[in-house]
């Protein structure tokens, strides 16, 4: 055996010059393990990658083993990893991503990305990407920082030579505006005893406020857990919409971001929570910028009586919409979901109770208060109560964010608030709920739009994301499409979802399916996943099998 | 609200269950007899229910749940062969092996194709995407991705268990898969081949590499101890033919399954072809000169002879020396590697048949300084609390050590309490180890400055009033002196000299000072100095100031190098002592002793085994008797040593290979290795555990306790032990401390804790809780003020040259320089240091250099660490072809008698 002496300690070693450069840059705090992602996320900014030599540097920085930084970067879709100083060199400034999720497919994003690799030559190269949650405006192309809506290989290609990489400005509603309108009085009723945190319980309890990210778990019913727990409670912001077709969330966020601040300050003082995190997907970039100025002047406005606010950067994984996953990732690891129980009310962030909350469901908070609980609950049709934003898009005329009540059917959400389906486009089907809700047909137009109301067809809302095909498409190859975003997006910790989703993207790629087969996938994933990912990937799947047999036969 | 143990009652299968409300799900499936699959689960980890295939069924649940990680709960009903249940976990193992392919044999438990094959898995439906790259760049562990299912147990084992931190979960969905470092090839990154991950495997993904040469037929397994640290893990030898061809961990209380390299792969040197098989005798021709020998010298210098001509010759030279020149000329150099009963014969040889108290072992070079300074203030030499009780404390200290490499299993459980969030860790030492990272605060102190640091600690203690007066005031005496002598070692004074910033110092002396229980565990940087003796008082004063002493998670622990150093010792391998520290020169105690040994025995304490070296040296030693030690490599100033050693009339070595020592013996005797014998062995815990025999010992090689035992014969003992049993029953007379541990105890729980006395007949895992064994019952507090080393850096020789160890070799490396898989992983001799001192000196890295001391010189190969302190070179003992013992000094600790290993002035220079 040939003997090799190693003139080095074992591994990796840590440059000195990389160190210095680090330290500089970002002063990694070794205590604070949470920061990893955003401290990546500062080194990816700069260098337009993350070499693995500036990896090494930074465990030792921050006192964890390179293996452990690596497995956090090496998830994140948004984060580049560069082998060596060779590769460096070649390395790009920033990335241009071509969207071809479901909307985007049908408005020819996957021959849009093959005129923009035409066109670019060899300057830069496009990457797939899901879902950026602009499909009302689809097809839609990202260059650095800058989505390009209603994406050509001429649009794209003048950002790309003019570096135009920074992302359009955004103009909500500022706190000045929003005070006039009289913004925050009721935090401020809160602040000064005014109200009682059992009747604002109560008050949300009798709205049936339900959770708006997808679960619809009632939200009063969530305070009053966590208000009970014995520990003081975290509160965590879910803005990490990244369910396809969804961009309500972006839309409330973008227009009247202190209705959501001012509903999560509320949440807070009732559940007595002294910190609160407000995790955003990384493709928000215009968001970012505006939530920290607004936190900014919130807490000049306010001082002391806030409880601390920090915004997390998400970095590219559709997991981390899963609120567990999040939580992992606010912790500055990988975004897997984690095995309940316990439930993160009792066991989330750093071990502590977690209130958990998509932004939506934050920012009807005061106007329940302020209105009643009666006047949302009294929105509604077939029994349903309450509103919900319906994001749509697909073959409509008027697609984008609707609010309508809840219990609507899908062809009175496309007549009255669509403008009718586009000319020469008849229904054929529609996702209820994004790529997770399944895939209902045209049978199913008269159905109610609720939590719970499509459960006999397998389907479910959601996040109420409606996706309309019509006669000119097949639901097969939306099935598809979902399931090949389930494969990119699956976190890869279980079994089922790992390989129960590239199974099934490889089975259905066949002309006919072997349906018996494909049951047993989808079963499987259902059944035993972990999480809510990789138990509903399979509706697209399962409906097709259900209501579109004539298409894999 | 319902209390944590009260039981819970639920639904299993319709038949009512009562269960511990910690259980889960799966361990009362088990018990009851059902049988369901389950991969990523594995008692020894922490349950993480990742690949689904022990999922069931519970009623009122959308999914199922997976039972390994699921609790029961008042009421629950699961089912665990439901229809659902049943076909998921099928599908799962069906989908794990459409990924997987299996050709691999080995003897390990292919649990996915076991699985498999009772669920009937037929062919997989599925279409495959196998993985199909190897790692095999470690030279004990190979990587099959083909094999791998995803299921973590290694990266738990890696992090969670050995806290090794190599392994990681990289990547996402499908891609996602088990890396290395940064996705290194596995022997290009920091893994340190504990072999953990290939224990943890369950299948053929990770596998050791001896596992698949060798063609086994019969395997047997014998239940024994690891043969190197002082850690003592439990472990089981597996063979076949009289071979060992793998180690297997077992739960012992010191390693709970655990091993490292040396243990799990290290045990192929006892099967090496340089084993001694017969017995040598010297030619009469071949002169003996300080010159070192080789396996190669072997045929020139030794002839074969026979068990008897080789014993007569013996005997008839040592009582040749004894009748001419009386006790005085002869010694006997006995080992910590030796079981017990192997010890406690040996001095009563010596001491009976040389009537001299002439006998030491390795202790001398390791703990011999702690030991006094134990002695001194305590009354008792023993670790005060185990490793294990660090799940206990608040704070550790770990000082003039490094466990990662010396002492890896313990370091494992260190780790896990840090990494838990437990404990925090103070760590001080001139060379950054691993620990540095796990640490709170890392103090790299300049070498050779303990004293001044430690009593700056004490000196901020006491002045901020945080030691514990009332500790001090029933506990202890003389704390005024100690007070008196710290008083002018102020933390701003000292700083600049220790290279330690005084807030820095203050911070660790309130950690320290404030927690609640604190535990100080310390090595040979501690120990090997000339004022090592000092270094020990400081600490244990500190210890004491504190009251962080005698109770569960606070006291101090000296950790012990060798398997069975603590034993050696505890049986009399010690000049001033007789078993269980009992004085020679106290009247009583010999009159013990001369009864029971049925002998009159010499009243003056003996030689030690620097002092051995220097009687050889100048001729009034004549006669050594050296069972498995080797001084011709791990004394100091080896220089000094060799030609002592070549300067005796007549010497016999008793060892499994020629060592360096060896080379100057008259008589050669074959022994015996570890696996090869029976005896009891006591770890650093104080834990005296069983090792079995698994192998016969080759060709004509003996068992030690027999040519002990026949030497003796020849020499005119009247020995009747018929079995190590007897010699143990014996020993225990003399050694109360372990008097209520009987052989038949040993056999059925394989540990047994001391003290275990004959009255008390029980287990005593934390010492001093009452009192201290000393006349008082109190402990003594000495203080020392701050002393240089022997001899300091100058402009000549400006670099302190410091020895220590390498994880992969053992001592002076007779044994893991014979093992394949550790040599290959450190094979040839290497120094340390610095990248900045390297740019200082213009030396060519690729190069080898020399490195010169006033006593000798050597040549190796050039490490760059930026971990060795500037100004030090570091180099590892275990080297035959370059001893940094040939460059040591040999000035000693004038309590312990230990030479200055830690500390003498070298240059470097290129190699020419």
């Amino acid at each position: 055996m040939a003997k090799k002496v190693r003139l080095k300690p074992r591994g990796r070693q840590a440059d000195r010059r990389d160190k210095d450069i680090l330290s500089d840059l970002i002063n990694p705090d070794p205590n604070r393990r949470d920061l990893l992602i955003e401290y990546l996320h500062v080194i990816q900014d700069k260098f337009g990658y993350i070499s693995k030599s500036q990896i090494t540097a930074l465990a030792e920085l921050m006192k964890l083993s390179m293996s452990e930084v690596y497995e956090t970067a090496s998830f994140y879709h948004h984060f580049e990893i560069v082998e060596s100083v060779e590769e460096e060199k070649n390395q790009p400034q920033f990335q241009v991503r071509v969207c071809d999720s479901l909307t985007c497919q049908m408005y020819g994003s996957s021959q849009l990305k093959k005129e923009i690799d035409q066109l670019s030559g060899s300057d830069y190269k496009t990457h797939d990407v899901s879902c950026v949650g602009r499909c009302d405006k689809a097809p839609v192309a990202v260059v650095g920082k800058n989505t390009i809506e209603y994406a050509t290989p001429t649009n794209v290609d003048r950002a790309v030579k003019n570096k135009e990489v920074k992302p359009a400005q955004i103009n909500p509603i500022s706190l000045n505006a929003y005070l006039k309108s009289g913004g925050y009085s009721t935090f401020k009723k809160c602040l000064a005893n005014k109200l009682l945190r059992n009747d604002i319980i109560e008050e949300l309890k009798n709205s049936n406020l339900r959770g708006l990210g997808g679960a619809g778990f009632p939200a009063g019913l969530k305070w009053e857990i966590v208000s009970k727990q014995k520990e003081s409670p975290l509160l965590v912001v879910n803005i990490d919409e990244g369910e396809p077709g969804t961009f309500k969330d972006k839309h409330y966020l973008e227009t009247e971001p202190h209705t959501f601040l001012e509903g999560m300050m509320i949440a807070s003082w009732v559940i007595r929570s002294k910190h609160n995190y407000i995790y955003l997907r990384d493709e928000y970039h215009a968001c970012l910028d505006m939530l920290h100025s607004e936190i900014d002047e919130l807490s000049r406005y306010f001082g002391a009586v806030l409880p601390k606010i920090e915004i997390r950067r998400g970095a590219g994984a559709y997991i981390c919409g899963e609120e567990s996953a999040m939580i992992e990732s606010i912790e500055g690891k990988r975004g897997m979901p984690r095995q309940r129980p316990p439930y993160i009310a009792e066991k989330g962030l750093f071990a502590k109770p977690t209130l958990a909350h998509n932004m939506e469901t934050l920012y009807w908070v005061r106007d329940i208060i302020e209105k009643g609980s009666d006047w949302f609950a009294n929105h509604g049709r077939r029994g349903s109560k309450g509103l919900r934003s319906f994001s749509v898009s697909g073959r409509v005329n008027n697609p984008g964010v609707h609010l309508a009540p809840a219990g609507i059917s899908v062809m009175e959400l496309i007549d009255e608030y669509c403008g009718g389906m586009l000319d020469d486009h008849k229904l054929y089907g529609f996702f209820p709920g994004g790529a997770s809700g399944g895939i209902l047909s045209a049978d199913h137009k008269d159905e109610p739009l609720d939590f719970g109301t499509l459960n006999k067809t397998g389907c479910f809302i959601g996040s109420a994301a409606v996706i309309v095909l019509s006669d000119k498409d097949k639901a097969r190859d939306y099935a598809l499409n979902a399931m090949k975003f389930f494969v990119r997006e699956s976190c890869g910790q279980c079994t089922p979802c790992r390989v129960g989703t590239e199974k099934a993207t490889m089975l259905m790629q066949s002309k006919s399916w072997d349906k018996n087969l494909l049951k047993d996938v989808s079963n499987v994933m259902r059944d035993a996943s972990i999480c809510g990912l990789g138990q509903a990937a399979a509706n697209p799947l399962d409906s097709v099998l259900k209501f579109f047999k004539h298409e894999i036969e | 609200m319902i209390k944590e143990n009260t039981p819970i009652k639920f639904i299993l299968n319709d038949k009512e269950i009562e269960a511990s409300p910690d259980s889960r799900l799966l361990d009362i499936i088990k018990a009851e007899g059902l049988k369901i699959p389950h991969l990523c689960f594995n008692s020894n980890y922490r349950p993480d229910g990742n690949c689904r295939s022990c999922v069931v069924e519970v009623s009122g649940e959308r999914t199922l749940a997976p039972s390994c990680c699921r609790r029961p709960e008042n009421g629950m009903q699961v089912y665990t062969h439901s229809e659902r249940a049943e076909s998921a976990r099928k599908m799962v193992l069906e989908m794990l092996e459409s990924d997987t392919k299996s050709d691999q044999a080995t003897e390990k438990n292919h649990e996915l194709t076991e699985w498999a094959k009772k669920l009937k898995i037929k062919n997989s439906r599925l279409p495959s995407n196998i993985d199909n790259r190897v790692d095999d760049s470690n030279p004990a562990i190979a990587v099959n991705y083909e094999e791998c299912i995803k299921c973590t147990r290694c990266i738990r084992a890696c992090r969670e268990a050995q806290a090794n931190d190599v392994i990681g979960f990289a990547f996402r969905g499908k891609e996602s898969r088990i890396v290395f470092d940064l996705d290194d090839n596995m022997g290009a990154s920091t893994c340190v081949s504990c072999g953990e991950c290939v224990q943890a495997c369950p299948t053929n993904a990770l596998i050791s590499k001896t596992e698949l040469t060798q063609n086994k037929q019969k395997v047997e397994k014998t239940n024994s101890v690891c043969p190197y640290c002082g850690v003592g893990c439990l472990l089981t030898f597996n063979t076949s033919n009289n071979k060992i061809f793998s180690v297997t961990g077992r739960d012992g209380p010191s390693n709970q399954s655990r091993l490292c390299v040396k243990g799990r792969y290290g045990f192929d040197y006892i099967h090496h072809k340089d084993r001694l098989t017969s017995p040598l005798i010297r030619r009469a021709e071949a002169k003996k000169t300080k010159e070192i020998l080789t396996q190669e010298n072997i045929n020139d210098t030794f002839r074969i002879g026979t068990w008897d001509e080789a014993l007569d010759i013996a005997a008839e030279n040592l009582k040749d020396i004894y009748s001419k020149y009386g006790s005085s000329a002869l010694a006997g150099l006995g080992c910590a590697k030796g079981s017990n009963e192997e010890a406690y014969l040996f001095q009563k040889l010596i001491r009976t048949a040389f009537k001299t108290n002439n006998v030491d072992h390795c202790t001398r070079l390791c703990h011999a300084s702690s030991v006094s300074a134990m002695l001194e203030m305590l009354g008792s030499a023993a670790v005060s609390n185990q490793v294990s009780d660090v799940k206990n404390t608040e704070v550790i200290i770990i000082i003039g050590a490094k466990p990662s490499v010396n002492h890896p299993v313990a370091a494992t459980f260190i780790k896990n309490v840090i990494k838990d969030s437990k404990a925090d860790l103070i760590l001080m030492d001139p060379y950054r180890s691993d620990l540095a990272r796990h640490s709170k605060y890392y103090l790299q102190f300049r070498p050779d400055t303990d004293v001044l640091l430690l009593n700056a600690i004490m000196h901020t203690i006491i002045k901020e009033g945080i030691h514990d007066t009332d500790f001090i005031e029933k506990r202890t005496e003389e704390f005024d002196k100690l007070k008196e002598c710290v008083k002018e070692y102020e933390p701003e004074k000292i700083s600049a000299i220790c290279g330690i910033d005084p807030e820095t110092i203050k911070n660790v002396a309130r950690l320290y000072g404030k927690a609640k229980r604190a535990l100080i565990f310390w090595g040979m940087g501690v120990s090997q100095h000339t004022h090592g003796t000092d270094n020990a008082r400081c600490l244990i004063s500190l210890a004491l100031l504190c009251g962080h002493i005698g109770k569960e998670g606070s006291g101090i622990h000296p950790l012990r190098g060798q398997n069975n150093v603590q034993g050696a010792s505890d049986s009399g391998l010690i000049p001033m002592v007789y078993p269980n520290y009992q004085s020679v020169t106290d009247e009583e105690v010999r009159k013990k002793f001369e009864k029971l040994w049925g002998q009159e025995l010499n009243s003056n304490v003996g030689l030690t085994v620097i002092e051995i070296a220097e009687k050889a040296f100048e001729r009034k030693l004549k006669g050594l008797y050296v069972m498995g030690e080797n001084p011709a490599m791990s004394d100091p100033n080896l220089n000094f040593t060799r030609e002592a050693l070549s300067r005796l009339d007549f010497m016999v070595v008793q060892d499994i290979f020629f060592t360096e020592t060896a080379g100057f013996a008259d008589i050669i005797l074959p022994a015996s290795a570890f696996a090869e014998k029976d005896g009891t062995f006591t770890n650093t815990d104080r834990r005296v555990q069983i090792g079995r025999k698994a192998v016969d010992p080759p060709g004509d090689a003996k068992q030690d306790i027999w040519i002990i035992q026949e030497l003796a014969k020849r020499l005119g003992l009247d020995w009747q032990y018929s079995s190590v049993e007897d010699v143990f029953n014996e020993l225990k007379q003399t050694n109360d401390t372990i008097g209520g541990i009987t052989w038949d105890m040993l056999n059925k729980k394989d540990s047994v804790t001391y003290p275990y006395t004959s009255n008390s007949k029980q287990s005593e895992p934390i010492l001093f809780s009452g009192s201290f064994p000393t006349k008082s019952g109190k402990a003594t507090f000495v203080p020392a003020k701050f002393q240089e080393a022997n001899e300091l850096p100058d402009k000549e020789f400006p670099f302190v040259f410091i020895t220590g160890r390498h994880l992969e070799h053992w001592h002076t490396g007779s044994m893991t320089s014979r093992s394949e898989v550790l040599n290959e992983l450190e094979p040839e001799p290497t120094v340390s240091l610095n990248p900045e001192d390297i740019k200082e000196l213009k030396i060519d890295t690729s190069n080898k250099v020399s490195i010169v001391s006033r006593r000798g010189k050597l040549d190796a190969n050039l490490r760059v660490d930026p971990n060795v302190q500037k100004n030090t070179i570091f180099m590892a003992f275990c080297f035959a072809d370059s001893a940094a013992n040939l460059i040591t000094n040999e000035a000693m600790d004038p309590f312990g008698k230990i030479p200055e290993f830690k500390y003498c002035a070298a240059k470097v220079l290129p190699a020419n």
